[in-house]
């Protein structure tokens, strides 16, 4: 049958948000889905002109790049800070920052709690997918117990190396934060979940409420040594047992 | 004109940002700065102005990146360790093309240190203490009154050349009261427009903040423009006092603190007919080191004196080379030098 093409019906298009740059993600990682949710919620939020989106360093760098809306690379573990002084500086502003583990977990620890201690009218989107992407697979705070990583050849052994920090169950035990809750994006229905949540930690900002951290359980198939799907069987049946998923915070 | 009021440095530094109009203050508690964070607790707030008191330096001064980001004036204050760890930040600021006042309240170090005067933070402030090929434009007060003047200026070359501006005081400098007239506060409203900062993409393209690239044609040309910046803050920006340096027969180099002491000295050498003259850089950076070199083939010894092992004597060396004797005297750990002791290093050298 010949496809009329000037009469199709558009069903699903790229947000307005999200700009035509040239991914820098590997095949089958989640952070493209992720960076989709985020500009399709500041689209229907219709706070495009006054949002201003924190990068940081790691697979995410890049940021910057995927947002139609203002944006700064902060320094390796300090974007809370950074948008605690954007937020500060112009409370009219939208800030969101988007961290992955090794960036808001271990090296930006004490950012990240006290942003979220102070109840910075911020939201964080905090990228779990326990390893370091972008160096070369090292071990993250968040990795698995036995997980194999390039520091961890024969996987983590608490004795060297500690536990997978749970570091949203941390930010939770706070009085300040408004919504803290995990999420994952391994298959449709989590996808819409993680929607709905990332709308939400928005809201909250747009309503003044305080503080709304998102952590996403994003897989790296590259680093993990899997095939996409695998990768994704791998979130469900294996990661969701040390972290797991649904609110820990809901004071919206 | 304002009244004459009785105050410590560290409060007139920070009475001159709110009326350079600084809108954010972010600062880490530390001696011998205290009194400055404190009366930014006092006052910031009493005019709807924002003041964190942060976690960590290194929070504190990621404050100030986003801040200035955002397009505010904004500056953070620490001593000796604390400016230490801001040097991370300080090189995003200075790589991002951004705007701040960064003060720094010298102690003695290295390392915890002490809590007394001194200058031994000269190398990292003047050579870009962080990584990378980067300066800051640093101003040396010698006086409470001038250490208000400077803060206020520190607020326009920060905005004029997109650039992070260090106050480079010592702990005597913070500490002591003087009389001083406040600086007229300046009309925030006035200020222009910075039309690169992240305060919302509306009804125009999306501003980014950044000091990285991966391809290294671009990253160079990013460091062009820094240098190229940096040259005509060389140009236009050295800033210097010379006193009695007409007659002398032998002129010191000493900033901040210890200007201040030499001027004694002066005094002193004068009255046993010794012909000594003062040199004193008010910008560090760009050091004033051609008018340097202009006094030095006028004198036949250029003494410098700092409470450092010689970290300002290496740019006196680099500026006269040959062209007089270039002898050195310092205190070290926070030790002040006295004008005694500064006047018989004097007549070692004196003909």
């Amino acid at each position: 049958m010949p496809v009329d093409v000037q009469n199709m019906q558009k069903v699903f298009a790229r947000p307005n948000s999200l700009t035509d740059a040239k991914s820098t993600y590997c095949p089958g990682c989640h952070h493209g889905i992720l960076t989709r949710i985020i500009a399709q919620t500041i689209d229907e939020l219709g706070i495009a002109e006054r949002t201003v989106g924190i990068a940081p360093v790691g697979c995410a760098v890049f940021a910057y790049r995927w947002y139609r809306c203002d944006a700064i690379q902060a320094a390796h573990g300090r974007a809370s800070a950074v948008a605690t002084g954007v937020k500060r500086a112009n409370p009219s502003l939208i800030v969101f920052s988007y961290q992955g583990d090794g960036d808001f977990a271990s090296i930006g620890t004490a950012e990240s709690i006290h942003a979220a201690n102070r109840g910075e009218n911020i939201t964080v989107i905090f990228v779990n997918n326990q390893v370091y992407g972008m160096t070369g697979g090292e071990m993250a705070p968040t990795s698995l117990v036995g997980q194999k990583t390039t520091t961890t050849p024969q996987g983590r052994d608490p004795k060297l190396f500690g536990y997978p920090i749970r570091f949203s169950e941390m930010i939770a035990q706070l009085d300040a934060p408004v919504y803290v809750t995990r999420q994952a994006l391994y298959d449709t229905k989590r996808i819409k979940e993680a929607t709905k949540a990332i709308k939400k930690a928005f809201t909250n900002q747009v309503k003044e409420k305080g503080y709304s951290l998102v952590e996403v359980l994003a897989t790296c198939p590259t680093n993990w040594r899997m095939k996409p799907i695998d990768a994704n069987k791998h979130v469900a049946n294996v990661v969701e047992k040390t972290y797991r998923l649904g609110d820990l915070v809901n004071r919206g | 004109m304002g009244k004459r009021l009785l105050l410590r440095g560290n409060e007139v530094i920070a009475e001159a940002a709110i009326r350079a109009g600084c809108q954010c203050y972010f600062a880490y508690p530390i001696t011998p700065q205290a009194e400055l964070l404190q009366h930014m607790a006092v006052n910031m707030p009493r005019l709807g102005r924002t003041f964190v008191q942060a976690e960590s330096e290194l929070a504190a001064i990621n404050m100030v990146y986003g801040a200035a980001s955002a397009g505010v004036r904004t500056m953070t204050s620490s001593s000796s360790p604390g400016i230490s760890l801001k040097q991370e930040g300080i090189s995003y600021l200075a790589g991002s093309n951004l705007p701040a006042v960064i003060v720094n309240i010298v102690r003695g170090g290295p390392g915890l240190g002490d809590i007394a005067p001194s200058q031994c933070d000269y190398f990292q402030a003047t050579k870009g203490g962080g990584h990378g090929d980067y300066h800051m434009i640093v101003l040396g007060p010698s006086t409470v009154p001038e250490a208000g003047q400077l803060t206020m200026l520190a607020f326009e070359l920060a905005d004029q050349y997109r650039t992070p501006v260090m106050l480079l005081a010592d702990g005597m400098l913070g500490q002591m009261m003087e009389p001083v007239e406040l600086p007229e506060p300046i009309e925030i409203s006035s200020l222009p427009q910075k039309e690169w900062a992240t305060n919302g993409a509306k009804g125009r393209d999306p501003n980014i903040v950044l000091s990285f690239d991966l391809d290294p044609e671009v990253l160079k040309h990013m460091n062009l423009i820094l240098q190229e910046r940096y040259r005509q803050i060389e140009a236009r920006e050295v800033r210097y006092e010379e006193t009695a340096t007409g007659d002398a027969d032998i002129a010191i180099v000493a900033y901040g603190t210890v200007a201040r002491i030499v001027k004694t000295v002066i005094k002193m050498a004068r009255a046993e007919g010794i012909k000594l003259g003062l040199f004193r850089p008010i910008t560090l950076w760009p050091f004033p080191g051609q008018a340097l070199r202009k006094l030095s083939e006028k004198v036949a010894t250029v003494l410098t004196v700092e409470m450092s092992a010689g970290q300002m004597w290496e740019d006196v060396r680099l500026a006269i080379a040959e062209q007089a004797e270039t002898p050195f005297y310092g205190e070290m750990g926070g030790v002040i030098p006295t004008p005694q002791r500064i006047l018989s290093e004097v007549k070692k050298h004196a003909s």
